[in-house]
């Protein structure tokens, strides 16, 4: 193994002890999603009307893309946690590679979330949803959500590095995580807006992931008339891969950074 | 003189506020150096640049030979640091806390936890070590701290105010295993607000006052900066203190300095037992009723106050 490796499956191994150390975090993983797939599923689904397949099966592609978005939010808090407790300065005392830090929160995060999505496909089975397609796009559909999942969480690094504190993450995700999420395809058909705001939302990112799973999991819900929209697959694989990129070179570089401000 | 910690005119600002305003000091191997000062005066600052936290806006520092802001990894190797929070991680045991340590040294899982097993020993924590940190007590974290900063077995320490807010019993606890520490040879450097804790464990003392070297040497050279032993001579009533200084003034050549309190003076003593006895008979000669009679050494608080015009306390208020 290399020593970058050793080093962040060690702090990998630390973030994964305290999910199950503190029973809150894992309820954050299992019944917060879980209930938001209810309660959706059951609230908008009485009331919204999607043909072939019914809400439940629109909703669920939604609805995982949400929870890996607000992974941005988990992943600031425990960075400002570290920071404000002295831990994060007795990592950088330590003879590590800069990167293993960040990197072992991030994979640890996605770890989480993986948990937190078969919590949601199991009680999403349960409600009436099924997949249409091969094994194998179904897969491709957990990837790119993982891959979404991962980007979020290294501009939570990001945040967290920049605000340290919880208050302002919490405000400033927020406003990042409300907009996104509630301007796109996630929870309601986009066919019933206005013209501008139809546009607006098939350009958000995470609409490109919604309607990629939908398409990957043969699940309804996938028309739209802009770019992103008529190929999903590829334009949510590239807004993605370039959201991760970017946000990791930063965080990264904002980790090291560090020592040259207070 | 092999010098295992050196620095020359550091020197770092945050904004318009100057925490070191061009420091240097030199620890030679296997000695303590306490940093003495007030909050504010650039302990910490201090502390951050030689463990590569911080890079400092100008001058050099080197530990074990290699610059703090070219080589880290080099000086992250050689150094053991105990900060001012204990930096120890809540969720995990006492033991998870000093393995996971010891894997980021690659020291190898195995060694890592004969090491960690070790350490709780010597730390007294062996009976804790199952235990999450969240529930140890004050003085249990910062053991557990400091055997954190020991687990690669450093060849320097460096202590931040380490045992600010602990008791007594666990302060002088701590202190017994710092010395132990140093007594294996492990160069320390150790910031602290305490006089009594920097005369206790640094061979050596730098007092920094508002990012600079006020004063520097061993504890009783500071002492002698302020002076001598003297005698603390308190009488029963005010009427009673011109009649003993009287009497003292017969009796040696020194002048008594009274204090404000009206009832107390101070003798400067020269003549060591001698004088002593001879102030003594000649207070009780005089008829003088003396409530107290003692010889004080100058503490650390007066070589505070010699040299900076205001006490220790007042000096923290001042920064906060």
């Amino acid at each position: 193994m290399t020593t970058l490796t050793v080093e962040t499956s060690a702090l990998v191994g630390r973030h994964l002890r305290h999910l199950g150390r503190v029973p809150m975090r894992l309820l954050g993983v299992t019944v917060m999603p879980v209930a938001y797939v209810v309660i959706f599923g059951y609230l908008f689904g009485s009331v919204i009307e999607v043909p072939d397949g019914g809400y439940r099966e629109f909703l669920m592609a939604g609805i995982f893309a949400q929870m890996m978005l607000t992974n941005l939010q988990h992943t600031a808090l425990g960075v400002v946690d570290d920071l404000g407790n002295g831990i994060d300065d007795r990592f950088r005392s330590l003879p590590i590679a800069g990167l293993a830090v960040p990197l072992a929160r991030t994979v640890a995060d996605l770890t989480r979330v993986v948990i937190a999505c078969v919590a949601m496909a199991v009680v999403g089975y349960a409600m009436g949803w099924r997949t249409h397609t091969g094994p194998a796009q179904v897969l491709a559909g957990f990837g790119l959500l993982l891959l979404l999942g991962f980007a979020a969480s290294w501009i939570g690094v990001l945040l967290g590095l920049r605000l340290r504190s919880a208050e302002t993450v919490s405000a400033v995700a927020f406003l990042v995580i409300m907009p996104m999420t509630f301007l796109s395809n996630a929870f309601i058909p986009l066919r019933g807006l206005p013209d501008w705001l139809r546009t607006a939302c098939e350009w958000n990112p995470l609409s490109a992931v919604v309607a990629a799973c939908r398409e990957l999991f043969g699940n309804p819900g996938t028309t739209g008339d802009a770019l992103p929209m008529r190929h999903p697959v590829a334009a949510s694989l590239l807004l993605t891969v370039a959201l991760l990129l970017i946000s990791a070179t930063l965080a990264a570089h904002t980790y090291r950074a560090a020592a040259r401000g207070r | 003189m092999d010098l295992t910690i050196e620095a020359e005119g550091l020197r770092k600002s945050y904004g318009t506020h100057t925490a070191l305003a061009g420091v240097d000091l030199a620890v030679p191997a296997g000695t303590v150096l306490g940093l003495l000062g007030p909050n504010g005066a650039g302990k910490t600052t201090m502390v951050r640049i030689l463990s590569t936290l911080l890079t400092p806006d100008g001058g050099s520092a080197r530990v074990c030979g290699y610059d703090v802001v070219r080589k880290p990894r080099e000086v992250r190797r050689r150094v053991g640091l105990t900060g001012q929070y204990a930096a120890v991680d809540e969720l995990l045991t006492g033991r998870e806390n000093l393995v996971l340590i010891g894997v980021l040294h690659h020291l190898g899982r195995r060694a890592a936890r004969t090491r960690a097993d070790e350490l709780l020993e010597r730390f007294q924590l062996t009976d804790a070590a199952e235990r999450a940190a969240r529930t140890y007590s004050g003085g249990m974290r910062r053991r557990l701290d400091l055997a954190a900063s020991l687990v690669a077995d450093p060849p320097v320490l460096v202590l931040d105010e380490p045992t600010t807010g602990l008791d007594v019993t666990n302060r002088r606890t701590l202190w017994a295993m710092v010395r132990e520490q140093v007594a294996k040879g492990t160069t320390v450097l150790l910031t602290t607000q305490y006089l009594e804790e920097a005369d206790h464990l640094a061979g050596r003392i730098l007092v920094l006052d508002g990012g600079k070297v006020i004063a520097e040497g061993t504890s009783d050279e500071l002492k002698r900066k302020v002076g001598d032993e003297h005698l603390q001579i308190r009488v029963r009533e005010a009427a009673q203190r011109a009649a003993a200084v009287a009497a003292l003034t017969a009796v040696t050549t020194h002048r008594p300095v009274l204090d404000d309190d009206g009832v107390s003076l101070r003798l400067p003593m020269g003549d060591g037992l001698t004088g002593l006895a001879a102030a003594a008979a000649a207070l009780a000669a005089a008829r003088v009723d003396v409530e107290s009679f003692a010889s004080c050494a100058p503490t650390l608080d007066d070589v505070f106050l010699n040299l900076t015009g205001r006490s220790s306390a007042e000096q923290s208020e001042a920064a906060a």
